[in-house]
């Protein structure tokens, strides 16, 4: 079984069709990138994943739970699917550390203390351990970006999904972001990501799916596609981004 | 007649004015318990709610304010109920106040960014999880300047209970000007009362509406 399972999956902004039957499993310790123009439903997909969005049809499973509109167990799915958003979506009127252990403490139920220590590791293993009483206004967007994934680990996630998590940092603190990721994914972390870096999804991911229009253009391993892809749009938007 | 001297004219409207106050006050904490209720149920997921409550706000905002205290005052005793001129005046304004608090409250939520909704959901926070721990305490440092604000327009609001007999500093002052014959130097006194009990509000609430926003710059 797949960790997460997409089925013909569809969803409308009204009579726009964004999504337009899209399959996709992502296997554990699998590290996947979405690419595609704007507007090619990138994002929206993986919104539905973690049920920010509500899917018009089809389905998607979650470690073999179907996601539903139910509350409750809308919850429990996004305690197993972590969420990196492209403006951090930091708390401001928290530092760093509250920022990371405010929801380990009121969603899970930790002890405040066992949620200081887990804060503590996370901001550690993003390289912000000194940053733990600072407001996210007193950090860079690389920074704040980190504490946002630090934050999302600490939930203990069994997937990240990283929503151009990049995209809205100045160019010199790109690197210090996806340097993060890629210790994730080497840890062995499950990532679905959405991203402009192609350089990036080119070295680090097992997988790479081509998204235009709704649908999965074209899909394969990251040499697959960007070595030898196989349809003429595919090239055609690989050669736009070398620009 | 009565004669009064100057000071003995000041001091009938000192006393009056706690009466001012203390309405003030009611209709300010009834008020904001009221608006809070209100803000809960317009954000709510409920349609028939947000409706509903949309509905008596737009009704308390739609027509004056003098009108709503004959509704009160006259509608209660029809309905065969006695109602005295403190009660309906306090009912009225914390009606009043509640619809205006509840719906300047709501546009504090509403600017709060759409992100930290999503952030804090993704975190598997619940909807009153989202409002305790991220969206009010945010919403709260906008909230603060224009509630103080508003309650300057609650003391000046409630000169109009006079007309249903409540009797506060602008009812008071109408008896001192008819004992004494002179209604300009009475209603003088009162609108320099209205005045200092009102200036102190504005400026501080434009002094904190500067403040939390200078906090606000640096994120």
């Amino acid at each position: 079984m797949s960790l997460i399972e997409l089925r013909n999956v569809e969803k409308n902004f009204g009579s726009l069709k964004v999504i337009r039957g899209v399959d996709l499993n992502v296997e554990k310790g699998e590290v996947i990138s979405i690419i595609g123009q704007s507007g090619s439903g990138k994002t929206t997909l993986l919104r539905c994943v973690n049920g920010l969005e509500t899917i018009d049809s089809g389905s998607i499973t979650v470690s073999g739970v179907v996601l539903s509109r139910e509350p409750k167990q809308l919850r429990a799915l996004r305690l197993e699917v972590g969420m990196i958003f492209q403006q951090f979506n930091l708390f401001p009127h928290l530092t760093a550390g509250e920022n990371v252990a405010l929801a380990q403490v009121v969603v899970i139920g930790r002890s405040k203390a066992e949620a200081h220590e887990i804060a503590k590791q996370n901001l550690r293993r993003v390289g912000l351990s000194e940053k733990f009483d600072a407001y996210p206004h007193q950090l860079s967007g690389g920074q704040q970006q980190r504490v946002a994934i630090a934050r999302a680990l600490a939930m203990s996630p069994k997937a990240l999904l990283c929503d151009e998590i990049t995209s809205a940092l100045d160019p010199e603190l790109v690197g210090e972001v996806l340097a993060v990721v890629r210790s994730l994914a080497s840890e062995g972390m499950t990532l679905l990501m959405v991203t402009h870096e192609m350089e990036f999804a080119r070295r680090i991911c097992d997988r790479v799916v081509f998204m235009r229009n709704g649908v999965v253009h074209e899909m394969g391993s990251s040499s697959a596609i960007f070595e030898d892809p196989k349809t003429p749009e595919l090239k055609q938007f690989l050669s736009a981004m070398k620009h | 007649m009565i004669s009064f001297s100057f000071l003995e004219m000041v001091w009938a409207l000192v006393v009056a004015t706690r009466w001012t106050i203390v309405l003030s006050a009611v209709a300010l904490i009834g008020g904001a318990l009221l608006g809070a209720l209100l803000l809960i149920l317009r954000i709510a997921h409920s349609r028939i709610l947000r409706w509903g409550v949309a509905g008596i706000i737009v009704f308390v905002q739609g027509t004056p304010l003098l009108i709503q205290l004959f509704l009160m005052f006259f509608g209660v005793s029809a309905l065969g109920f006695n109602v005295n001129a403190w009660v309906a005046a306090a009912l009225t304004l914390i009606i009043w106040a509640g619809a205006f608090l509840g719906d300047i409250w709501r546009g504090c939520v509403e600017a709060i960014a759409r992100g930290q909704w999503e952030a804090s959901a993704s975190l598997g926070m619940g909807w009153f999880q989202q409002l305790r721990y991220i969206i009010f305490p945010q919403a709260i440092r906008i909230a603060i300047p224009a509630t103080v604000g508003f309650s300057v327009q609650v003391i000046k609001a409630t000169a109009l209970t006079s007309v249903i007999g409540f009797i506060e500093l602008t009812r008071t002052a109408s008896f001192v000007s008819n004992a004494t014959y002179r209604p300009l130097l009475t209603y003088g006194l009162v609108a320099i009362i209205y005045f200092l009990l009102c200036w102190p509000l504005s400026f501080s609430a434009g002094r904190l509406a500067r403040r939390l926003n200078v906090a606000n710059r640096t994120s």
